[in-house]
């Protein structure tokens, strides 16, 4: 190995470092703000990715009518409600933005050649056919039983993770998807060959590192995230509804979810399958953080992602061995040093 | 009484009825979903087109699909074997499937004709894998065309990147021995996982040896990546790839990446442009027509033609067995497994099989040509 195979490795593992930071740093603020262990953080980058896939083929992706779906799901069940207060206008907001927006979405992308737009155009509305999945999931699943047992809530998410699976098969077919480059532009550095995805990938992680960092920081809707997920209990009793708290994470996840999967989908063939593995591999990352650290799960993906990528140098048969075992001794380091809190029953 | 009466009576009716109308059932395992679907759908769609009546006598068939799942695909040939008493397996569709299927083929005596490459699948040959028939080309004969080729063209150093399972590995050892025995160097050997989104390590180390060529043993579109990152990487040389990457779906993932490839396929691939004096040509041609009659025009691959040649040898070999017993019983499984054995000359899709004790496969050169992939589309190599 010379210095600039050991480049090219680095540049590779932090590609896919950067990407499995986003996912951690959702990860983690998914199980901060609602304790959900959220394990088809994966499906959401698959879905990006293929239906970004689907449109550039021509074809009217199938998640739409999963959005219509789930729409008309939490128009029944929330709208049910508020005409049963009586609040007329609340129902009609409820529908609107439930049902009338899936809808609408959908007769939009019948009536448009959608294959033809640019590039910009058709990830704007990817993101917005797959990030409202997330809020509309949390409705219909968590909602109901947000006070369960960390233990019932990772049940519901494995259960979401299997039909999420099945479902991709059903959409978008056994066959893997790859999406054109962003731009063909490639910058030549010493040995290495950085192409314009690589660097998609690595500017849009900042920023959107940067993003939630401000958001966290400086808006009033970060802030009640950061107060829920530092003590729920307090947070509701100062006027935070965990309800919105829950459904602005999962905004927030999917929305990274899908992010991530427009953004990796030109650079490896996704499956319908293929978002598991690497929100495995966001979640290592994750537990590296404790589920509690953004900066220690930042570090840990890409730690992670480095050393897959050197371990596929030296080692290619054990890659995935070396990587998943990593997590024992950080388990080991973590119960050694940080103080266990049992949770309350 | 009178009740107990009618109900011995009613039972022995209906066993009168099963021995009446005997028909032989064929379970099928394959993988129709899973990263192995582009292989498994194919084969799928053949196993639809199989002949419904063998020696007078009515076929049924049982698909199951395992999901590209090695569990599954014995949990599956134990449910085909045990609930539904089938005379003969056909599957499945991947190697590390049909080298676990064994096992289960073994212990119920029941005949197995499995559709993956692999040559371990029946060789060597021992107590079990005297049970074990199957249809493709081994590793072997596929190699050996490859070596061929490496020969003819000067190669001395090539890299080998195979999958990290059975598929690979089984490539790599065939591949390794006939190489050195032509005195190609193997310099170095990588492995990768079908569901790796990166492979820029192995593509590195691959580069790193300066070979001649490089040689990749995958199989499906998950083949695409390491010939993609070679390219992206700016290795020019050649590129070989296995008969598992023989589908369409890798060509629309592979795109301009992939001209130029070399590999060996099946003459099913090729039939319409093989000479007409090749031995192979009817019989390919004919299942070629009649899968695109049921499946839309250029929907053909080699996969779906190792269902078909297990139809081919059962079609041959059932005739036989029934002159000695009828179908659902041990011996039948027994009589069925000694004519399958039996065959000799009987021209499939894939190529001419004539079996013996020692050979399951039963294939000789005649069943594969090497192909390149120019603008877009396989053609002949002359």
């Amino acid at each position: 190995m010379d210095m600039s195979i050991a480049l090219i490795l680095s540049q590779d593992g932090i590609t896919n470092g950067a990407i499995y930071a986003l996912l951690a740093l959702a990860l983690v603020l998914v199980f901060a703000v609602t304790r959900v262990i959220f394990i088809q953080q994966g499906e959401f980058v698959a879905y990006g990715a293929l239906t970004l896939a689907m449109m550039q083929s021509g074809v009217l992706p199938a998640t739409v009518w999963m959005l219509v779906v789930m729409g008309a799901l939490v128009t029944a069940l929330d709208g049910g409600l508020a005409l049963k207060a009586g609040q007329g206008r609340r129902a009609a907001g409820v529908a609107g933005w439930n049902l009338g927006y899936p809808l609408a979405l959908a007769a939009a992308l019948g009536g448009l050649a959608v294959d033809e737009l640019p590039l910009a155009v058709q990830v704007l509305l990817t993101l917005a056919i797959v990030v409202p999945m997330g809020p509309m999931m949390y409705r219909l699943m968590y909602q109901p039983i947000a006070s369960a047992p960390v233990l019932v809530l990772l049940i519901v998410s494995v259960a979401l993770h299997i039909a999420m699976v099945g479902l991709g098969l059903l959409f978008f077919g056994a066959e893997g998807q790859r999406t054109p480059a962003f731009s063909e532009f490639s910058l030549e550095l010493g040995p290495l060959m950085v192409s314009a995805q690589t660097l998609w990938v690595l500017v849009v992680s900042a920023l959107l590192i940067v993003g939630l960092y401000q958001f966290f920081g400086r808006t009033l809707y970060g802030k009640a995230l950061r107060a829920t997920a530092i003590n729920r209990v307090g947070a509701q009793l100062m006027g935070i509804s965990p309800t919105l708290a829950g459904k602005l994470t999962f905004f927030l996840a999917a929305f990274i979810g899908a992010l991530s999967g427009v953004l990796i989908a030109p650079i490896t063939t996704i499956y319908y399958d293929t978002g598991f593995l690497i929100g495995l591999k966001g979640f290592v990352a994750a537990i590296i953080g404790g589920l509690a650290s953004y900066p220690l799960a930042a570090v840990g993906a890409l730690a992670v992602g480095l050393l897959e990528a050197f371990a596929s140098f030296w080692a290619s048969a054990y890659k995935e061995v070396i990587v998943f075992t990593l997590i024992i001794p950080v388990l080991l380091w973590r119960s050694l040093t940080s103080h266990h809190v049992e949770e309350e029953e | 009484m009178k009740l107990r009466n009618t109900l011995l009576a009613a039972l022995g009716l209906a066993f009168a009825a099963t021995t009446a109308q005997a028909e032989i059932k064929v379970g099928v395992v394959l993988s129709a979903t899973g990263p192995a679907a582009s292989l498994g759908i194919p084969e799928k769609n053949t196993i639809s087109l199989l002949p419904t009546t063998i020696g007078g006598e009515k076929v049924s068939y049982i698909v199951l699909d395992d999901a590209s799942d090695t569990t599954t695909a014995v949990k599956n040939a134990r449910k085909l074997t045990v609930e539904d008493g089938v005379d003969v397996i056909i599957g499945s569709t991947t190697s590390p499937a049909s080298l676990a299927m064994v096992d289960v083929a073994a212990e119920t005596k029941t005949p197995m004709i499995s559709m993956a490459a692999s040559a371990r699948i029946v060789a060597p040959m021992d107590d079990k894998k005297r049970w074990v028939f199957k249809t493709p080309q081994n590793d072997q004969q596929m190699a050996s065309a490859i070596i061929g080729h490496m020969s003819a063209n000067n190669v001395k150093r090539v890299s080998f990147i195979g999958f990290a399972n059975a598929y690979g590995e089984g490539w790599y050892e065939q591949f390794k021995k006939l190489a050195e025995a032509k005195g190609i160097e193997v310099a170095a050997s990588e492995r990768f996982n079908p569901a790796d989104t990166s492979v820029t390590g192995q593509a590195l180390k691959l580069m790193s040896v300066k070979p001649d060529a490089v040689f990749i043993a995958g199989s499906g579109t998950p083949s695409a990546l390491p010939q993609k990152t070679l390219r992206e990487r700016g290795y020019k040389g050649p590129i070989y790839q296995t008969h598992g990457v023989a589908n369409n779906d890798f060509l629309r993932i592979c795109g301009k990446d992939c001209e130029g490839t070399l590999l060996p396929v099946g003459p099913v691939q090729m039939a319409r442009s093989l000479p007409d004096s090749h031995p192979v040509k009817a019989s390919a041609l004919a299942y070629v027509e009649k899968y695109e009659a049921a499946n839309g025009a250029g929907s053909v691959s080699s996969f779906g033609a190792y269902a078909w040649d297990a139809g081919v040898l059962l079609e041959a070999a059932v005739p036989s067995a029934l002159k000695t017993v009828k179908p659902g019983s041990a011996e039948f499984r027994a009589a069925l497994r000694d004519a399958l054995e039996g065959v000799k000359e009987v021209a499939g899709a894939t190529g001419i099989y004539s079996m013996s004790a020692e050979d399951h496969l039963g294939l000789d050169d005649r069943s594969r040509v090497m192909i390149e992939i120019r603008n877009g589309t396989w053609s002949l190599l002359k």
